[in-house]
């Protein structure tokens, strides 16, 4: 629960950077918030900054401004600088970057030289085998499959205890079938853990399934924060919208509740005033076959132009009141391109900050 | 700018890099400072009639190796030559025999004192010329044609079949089609070994030294040692090294623009290889005659005259043999540290200051070696007389000298290395030192060894910076094997010689296998 006056774990406020001097920023005025034991997906297109965002709270850049601050202590802000080394954030690298010349083990207790041997190495195998691992302690990292190289990566980052996980595109090397499975028994160990995360990805799905929350990042700035449920329903931006998993578009005249647009008068979540930019999702419109051909009164004529088979669902494009709208339905829906159907709306559309025109 | 390098590693950076230069700066100094006698000296005919023998002897050695190279390329990788793998092993061996082991074997064997002086006296037959051109002619190119002939062979083996195949669908015969195809595309391939073949004559001094041909690296030694006045010799040098940049700049001018690739990906065809028939007798006799001068010959003189050494005539090797371990030793350790600072900066921190540095340490490798060591004696005499004459300036002479093998091994090894791991390291609670010694020096040790270890073997066999630099009574198998050879006492250069030519064999064995390791395009 985001508490009013609580101090969040981790804050990032007007962090900047370019790479080169007089370049396009990387990061640009970011902020952001994380509350303990909460999971925090970084999303964005590439190239949005969002893994500088990382590596700048991991010490591994330094920004030319902006603060960062954790657990009410301040790692970087005019002035200061803690190296990576002092910061008690843990880092899961894209590539894993396993030490290759240490066992298994030996990379799990590489961040425990503080600790003697003996309770490194009892830390350790606890860790590993809290990710399924515990056989594989002697092994060396070339030797063990992709997901075995995450988890002892995981193990590695967490078995020092740091205040925050920062996971770089974690199951981007990972392929689809092991990704859902691995995406869902990690996040199950971290919540086990009550760890703090941070993670960094262009994966829309993946972000939703793995987040308590989304920071959907755009050219070094966040666009929209808040519950996975909350940024698909109501997108702030057009960007938001269609990173998010592709929208229809259309302008219309707001009146409270609802809005007048070229598909009629449609019922907007939250309030629509003057003309808007509105978002309809592709589930948010069904088609009816129109097999009697009699219009039903303030129903909608529309003729499928293309149909994408897509396992579970597929995916129409319609030709309707001068606009070309994408419309999810069943795959046993007996419509080719060239049929005509109905259009009917059976969502509510959102009101995007974007101007209409 | 956020990713700045600590200032120690740049202090170390342009302090190793401001080494590498001093010699060619501290020549240039010296060359200006000449007045208009010793500009007079330099430009006496004297000085023409030594551009003329140098650069004749390189065009000469150029020519011959070619004509050696060209044919053993072709028949060890396009046609049914029986023996290809052996024949192109034996084919580089020469690799293996530094120039002035190459000038001891020729006098050994044919000159005063030599095996053949005797029997041929007593037929009647007189000591062929092996001073002087001849000799020095002949023994730079059995040194100098395998760079020739590997750099055709890798020509010839990176050319896509279907160009030749097509030629010859177009109705060209065999000959006509390899030069009209064949040979036009090996240009590049020709051209680069070709310059490697001229550059490596150029700043020879072993065996133009053994086999008193007055090129510029014998007049500058003999000057050096014979007169008070060394201006003359650091004039010399300095046209040297002119003559020498002339060289690269007629070669970038024709080495043309146009770059020949395989015009598909993927793996290359071979083709089918070109049946000899009767052809066979004679390529394989070529390629023996060629083994016999560059291989047999030397082998069997060295243990001939080694034999005799063993039987009394002399047994000075291991003395030498320390002394060579030593500097070497010295020298790599010292090399590879030296690479280390030059390695990072241009690896990590990649910009133009760390560029300039790396192309730094390459200045003491494009001076001819006897320049560099001239140079280095003016240095020492005039600057550093505390290290003048002692084994640490020895050592600062092969640090110049061998600094780029060393930043080479070091930088590729360093690539490989994933800057994520000392992040992780970094991440995980450790301080710049505990991730490099944790993480860092393990990832790198084969690599330093191996940059190590060439530079090793490459200061093993070097002479003229020994000579010129070497405390006075240090003596190295090189040193050994020179002066044996110019005094006559061919039975005391043997050992050494023999020894010299297994250290190198096991240097080009060490690059060889490294060069196996990158993949070519």
């Amino acid at each position: 629960m985001r508490g009013a006056f609580a101090m969040p774990l981790l804050s990032l406020d007007a962090l900047s950077l370019r790479y080169a001097a007089g370049g396009t920023p990387a990061v640009d005025g970011l902020s952001l918030s994380v509350e303990a034991g909460e999971v925090v997906a970084l999303l964005g297109p590439s190239g949005c900054g969002k893994t500088t965002t990382l590596r700048l709270l991991a010490g591994f850049e330094r920004p030319d401004a902006g603060t960062i601050t954790l657990d009410g202590r301040v790692l970087v802000g005019p002035g200061t600088f803690v190296p990576p080394e002092q910061r008690s954030v843990g880092m899961v690298f894209q590539d894993y970057a396993l030490f290759p010349h240490l066992s298994v083990l030996d990379n799990v207790t590489f961040g425990l030289s503080h600790l003697p041997r003996r309770d490194a190495e009892a830390k350790a195998r606890s860790m590993l085998t809290l990710f399924g691992l515990g056989e594989f302690g002697a092994r060396m990292p070339h030797a063990l499959s992709g997901g075995q190289q995450q988890r002892v990566a995981l193990a590695r980052a967490l078995a020092p205890g740091p205040r925050v996980l920062l996971l770089d595109e974690p199951f981007s090397s990972l392929d689809s079938a092991l990704r859902t499975s691995t995406l869902g028994e990690v996040r199950r160990v971290l919540k086990s853990l009550g760890a703090t995360v941070l993670l960094v990805t262009h994966d829309q799905s993946e972000a939703m399934a793995f987040a308590d929350r989304l920071a959907v990042m755009r050219v070094g700035k966040v666009d929209q924060v808040g519950s996975p449920e909350a940024v698909y329903s109501t997108p702030r931006t057009a960007f938001v919208a269609y990173f998010l998993g592709g929208t229809n578009l259309l302008p219309g005249v707001g009146f409270g509740g609802g809005a007048r647009t070229m598909l009629g008068n449609l019922p907007v979540a939250g309030q629509a005033r003057g003309k808007v930019l509105l978002s309809l999702r592709p589930e948010a419109l069904r088609l009816v076959p129109d097999t009697d051909a009699v219009a039903v009164g303030g129903a909608l004529r529309a003729e499928v132009l293309t149909r994408e088979f897509q396992g579970p669902t597929a995916e129409f494009t319609v030709a309707c009141g001068g606009l070309e709208l994408v419309v999810r339905g069943v795959p046993e829906l007996p419509l080719r391109p060239g049929d005509r159907a109905r259009l009917e709306v059976v969502g509510r559309a959102g009101v995007l900050e974007d101007s209409p025109d | 700018m956020t990713r700045r390098a600590p200032v120690g590693l740049w202090v170390a950076g342009v302090a190793v890099a401001a080494l590498a230069v001093l010699p060619a700066v501290y020549l240039g100094v010296r060359a200006a400072e000449a007045d208009a006698h010793a500009w007079a000296l330099l430009l006496r005919d004297r000085t023409w009639g030594l551009l003329w023998r140098t650069l004749g002897l390189a065009v000469s050695v150029t020519g011959c190796a070619a004509v050696v190279a060209l044919p053993l390329a072709w028949l060890t990788t396009r046609t049914d030559l029986p023996g290809r793998r052996v024949w192109t092993v034996l084919l580089c061996v020469p690799l293996a025999v530094p120039t002035f082991v190459g000038g001891y074997v020729l006098l050994a064997t044919f000159g005063a004192g030599g095996v053949l002086e005797e029997p041929l006296s007593r037929w009647g037959l007189p000591v062929p010329p092996v001073y002087g051109f001849p000799g020095a002619l002949l023994a730079l190119t059995v040194s100098t044609y395998p760079y020739l002939f590997l750099a055709l062979r890798s020509g010839l083996l990176s050319q896509d079949p279907a160009w030749l195949e097509g030629a010859r669908s177009l109705g060209l015969g065999p000959t006509r089609a390899f030069w009209k195809v064949t040979a036009p595309l090996l240009r590049p391939a020709f051209v680069s070994g070709a310059l490697l073949v001229g550059l490596y004559v150029l700043s020879d001094f072993g065996a133009v030294a053994l086999l008193q041909y007055d090129a510029f690296s014998r007049a500058i030694y003999v000057q050096y040692e014979g007169a008070y006045d060394r201006t003359y010799a650091a004039l010399l040098g300095l046209a040297l090294v002119l003559v020498t940049a002339a060289v690269l700049f007629v070669e970038t001018r024709l080495r043309g623009k146009a770059g020949y690739h395989r015009s598909a990906k993927g793996a290359a065809r071979v083709s089918s290889p070109v049946s000899l028939g009767r052809w066979r007798v004679p390529a394989l006799l070529l390629c023996g005659a060629v083994v016999l001068a560059g291989v047999v010959l030397p082998v069997g003189v060295l243990v001939y005259w080694g034999v005799r050494g063993l039987a009394g005539e002399g047994d000075a090797v291991l003395e030498p043999a320390v002394g060579s371990v030593l500097a070497s030793v010295l020298g790599a350790v010292a090399s590879v540290l030296c690479a280390l600072p030059l390695a990072f900066l241009s690896v990590r921190y990649p910009g133009r200051l760390s560029l300039v540095l790396e192309r730094a340490s390459y200045a003491g490798y494009a001076l001819p070696p006897i320049v560099l060591a001239l140079s280095l004696v003016f240095l020492g005499v005039q600057a550093l007389p505390f290290l003048y004459g002692t084994l640490a300036m020895l050592v600062l002479a092969y640090v110049v000298r061998f600094l780029p093998q060393a930043v080479g091994t070091v930088r590729s090894t360093l690539l490989q290395l994933n800057p994520h791991l000392s992040e992780a390291a970094a991440s995980l609670g450790q301080s710049p030192s505990a991730v490099f010694r944790r993480v860092t020096a393990p990832l790198l040790r084969p690599g330093l060894l191996a940059g190590a270890a060439l530079v090793f073997l490459t200061a093993m066999k070097e002479l003229p910076a020994t000579l010129l630099l070497a405390p006075i009574g240090f003596r190295t198998l090189a040193t050994q094997v020179w002066s044996a050879t110019a005094e006559g006492r061919f039975a005391e250069a043997a050992l050494p010689a023999l020894v010299l030519m297994a250290v190198s064999a096991l240097g080009v064995g060490l690059l060889v296998s490294q060069e196996n390791e990158t993949p070519r395009g």
